[in-house]
């Protein structure tokens, strides 16, 4: 399974990472390696298992809809690198 | 065989002292033999010191610091030393020991690895995509040591959002162990993720760390460094505020440098907790407890799959010594079969890759941390994260893109996902036959800083022995076993069923008691 470097610059625009061409390059032979490595899970016969879904045997904890938290707009805002009133400041989307 | 110390009874210090007065005259009358003593004690014994009022809260929390700002330079096992924090807290712990209401950890100064959520103190998961990252949360398990407590010394190098088996991937830059092979002064690495942790044991730098695990960070590092390293059952200790990895893999747990006072930190990091809904609730057993039980009757597997191929010599060596220890304290021994073993390292790179992808997607310049300002939003996304992400982030992140893509999903994320179920499955077949399985830690001792680089999958092969325990959820603890032939520790893991970490106390307990303590033997970084 080889990775070319068209499909290294979809996945580095799917991951929303800047990468150089040198980088591109050398990720080429990295993720390809990496791949490749992992194919050998297609020896194990895994046609009647299921995909593992929880980690330890448990029911997803439910609690009253209410609200238990909240009014902390500063807080949340405190390590924003620009904001304006309690808003993030972003550069404009381009559409 | 390194003679017993009476447990809970500190070595007799001259002369005692009050500790009354400017605290910094009280540090220099003390002089550097009380400074060195202070710092060599377990955590146990700090605390039976603390309540005999051998020393006091702040002399002791006053040693560490003093140590660590003559030797953190040249192990950099710490990024944020937090000396007034700690005072301030030693302080209260003074009051409290006074007025005899001492809770459980009361003024013991713990190392606290960068990937905890500390309120009020930096937090950067040693990346600088979190530059200057101030949390105004702490994280549960922490919470729960002040609760308890516990002074804080200091945030703990680490690998750059726990990536990484050598602490080499920071950008803080490495970690030197404070273990040298015999002869040589090449730096050694001290493991990873946790390997500002495992210095800081090893090296006196705190009585014990906080550290996390994902895929051997806790027990890999406590392995080459001498420390005894536990990662709980997967549930046991809460994630809320510790950065995450991988969730369904990623855990809270210490490193220490005895099993008794790994099993006193474990009691009072676990916790249920309605903010992690994958905590369980289940009471959080005294685990000090567990420790002088024994194993008789006990039934412990050797699984044959880990005897892989080109082991080196001295650790199928170690692991027979482990087999008689346990067998002479009256466990029995038996062979077990985990057929899908070779399967879980790539298992493991497919999985945890994919959810870390998803969990750092949240890294985008806009909330918090480093932002690259681009020409409009996605342009600020892509440099930020090309600027603020190391090497190994960015490739472990590309990886997990990858193979949750669509046309790729299936083939990979879901195949792994199915392996896993296979992997958790061989382990609860070979515990309806046995009640813990013993294993060698890593395929070797601490490399040298740059002496694995290139490859990254020969950096991954250092996890061989641990990712099988977070792909099945379960206990695993590394207690030190012997010495590789360069004289660096070596440890061996004890794997168990879920929650039983009572189990890998008392049988790591019985190592300990055979192996001995492996106390560096030069102090060559201060």
């Amino acid at each position: 399974m080889q990775v070319d470097e068209a499909t290294v610059r979809r996945i580095a625009r799917l991951a929303r990472i800047r990468v150089s061409d040198e980088e591109a390059k050398a990720l080429e032979k990295e993720l390809s390696g990496i791949l490749d490595w992992v194919r050998q899970l297609d020896e194990v016969d895994t046609s009647s298992v299921e995909p593992m879904t929880r980690v330890t045997p448990m029911t997803l904890k439910k609690r009253p809809d209410v609200v238990t938290d909240g009014g902390i707009a500063d807080d949340i805002l405190a390590n924003a690198p620009a904001r304006e009133n309690h808003f993030f400041v972003v550069p404009k989307v381009v559409e | 065989m390194a003679e017993p110390l009476p447990l809970g009874v500190p070595p007799p210090l001259s002369p005692p002292h009050k500790g009354e007065g400017n605290h910094a005259c009280a540090a220099r009358h003390l002089g550097t033999t009380i400074v060195t003593d202070l710092t060599k004690l377990t955590l146990a014994e700090a605390r039976a010191g603390l309540r005999a009022k051998q020393f006091s809260s702040t002399e002791l929390t006053q040693a560490f610091l003093a140590a660590i700002e003559a030797g953190n330079a040249s192990l950099n096992a710490y990024v944020l030393p937090t000396p007034e924090h700690a005072l301030a807290q030693a302080k209260a712990s003074e009051a409290r020991l006074a007025k005899g209401e001492a809770r459980p950890l009361e003024g013991l100064p713990l190392g606290i690895k960068d990937l905890y959520c500390t309120k009020g103190v930096r937090t950067t998961a040693c990346s600088n995509v979190l530059d200057g990252f101030t949390p105004t949360y702490e994280s549960t398990v922490t919470q729960n040591l002040w609760d308890a407590g516990a002074v804080m010394l200091g945030k703990l190098n680490c690998d750059e959002f726990a990536m990484g088996s050598s602490n080499e991937t920071s950008c803080f830059g490495p970690v030197a162990n404070p273990w040298r092979r015999k002869g040589s002064n090449v730096a050694l690495v001290p493991g990873g993720s946790s390997g500002g942790s495992s210095a800081a044991v090893a090296a006196n730098l705190c009585l014990a760390a906080t550290a996390t695990d994902t895929g051997g960070s806790i027990r890999q590092p406590a392995a080459i460094t001498g420390t005894v390293g536990i990662k709980p059952t997967y549930g046991r200790c809460s994630r809320y505020g510790i950065v995450a990895f991988a969730s369904s893999l990623d855990q809270a747990g210490p490193i220490a440098r005895t099993v008794r006072d790994a099993a006193i930190m474990l009691t009072h990091m676990a916790s249920a907790d309605a903010k992690d809904s994958t905590s369980v609730d289940a009471p959080v057993p005294d685990y000090e407890a567990a420790v002088g039980q024994g194993i008789k009757g006990l039934k412990v597997g050797v699984p044959r799959e880990y005897r892989i191929d080109g082991m080196p010599r001295e650790i199928e060596d170690l692991w027979q010594q482990g087999i008689a220890w346990l067998k002479a304290a009256g466990a029995t021994v038996h062979d077990v079969s985990l057929p899908h073993t070779k399967y879980a390292l790539p298992a493991y790179y497919i999985v945890a890759p994919a959810e870390c992808s998803s969990n750092l997607a949240r890294y985008d310049g806009v909330r918090y941390g480093l932002r690259k300002k681009g020409r409009d939003l996605i342009d600020t996304y892509e440099a930020t994260r090309a600027a603020g992400f190391g090497a190994e982030v960015r490739r472990r992140v590309l990886i997990g893109t990858y193979v949750l893509s669509a046309g790729y999903y299936d083939a990979y994320y879901i195949k792994a996902q199915r392996v896993r179920t296979l992997i958790a499955r061989d382990f609860e077949e070979a515990f309806g036959k046995v009640d813990v399985l013993l294993t060698p830690t890593t395929p070797g001792p601490a490399f040298g800083i740059g002496e694995v680089s290139g490859d990254p999958i020969q950096m991954y092969l250092n996890d061989v022995f641990t990712v099988t325990v977070n792909m099945a959820g379960l206990p695993g603890i590394s207690v030190p076993a012997g010495l590789s032939s360069e004289a660096t520790p070596l440890g061996l893991q004890l794997i168990g069923r879920p929650f039983d970490e009572a189990t890998l106390f008392r049988s790591a307990q019985v190592i300990e008691d055979a192996a001995g303590r492996f106390p560096v033997p030069e102090r060559w970084w201060a």
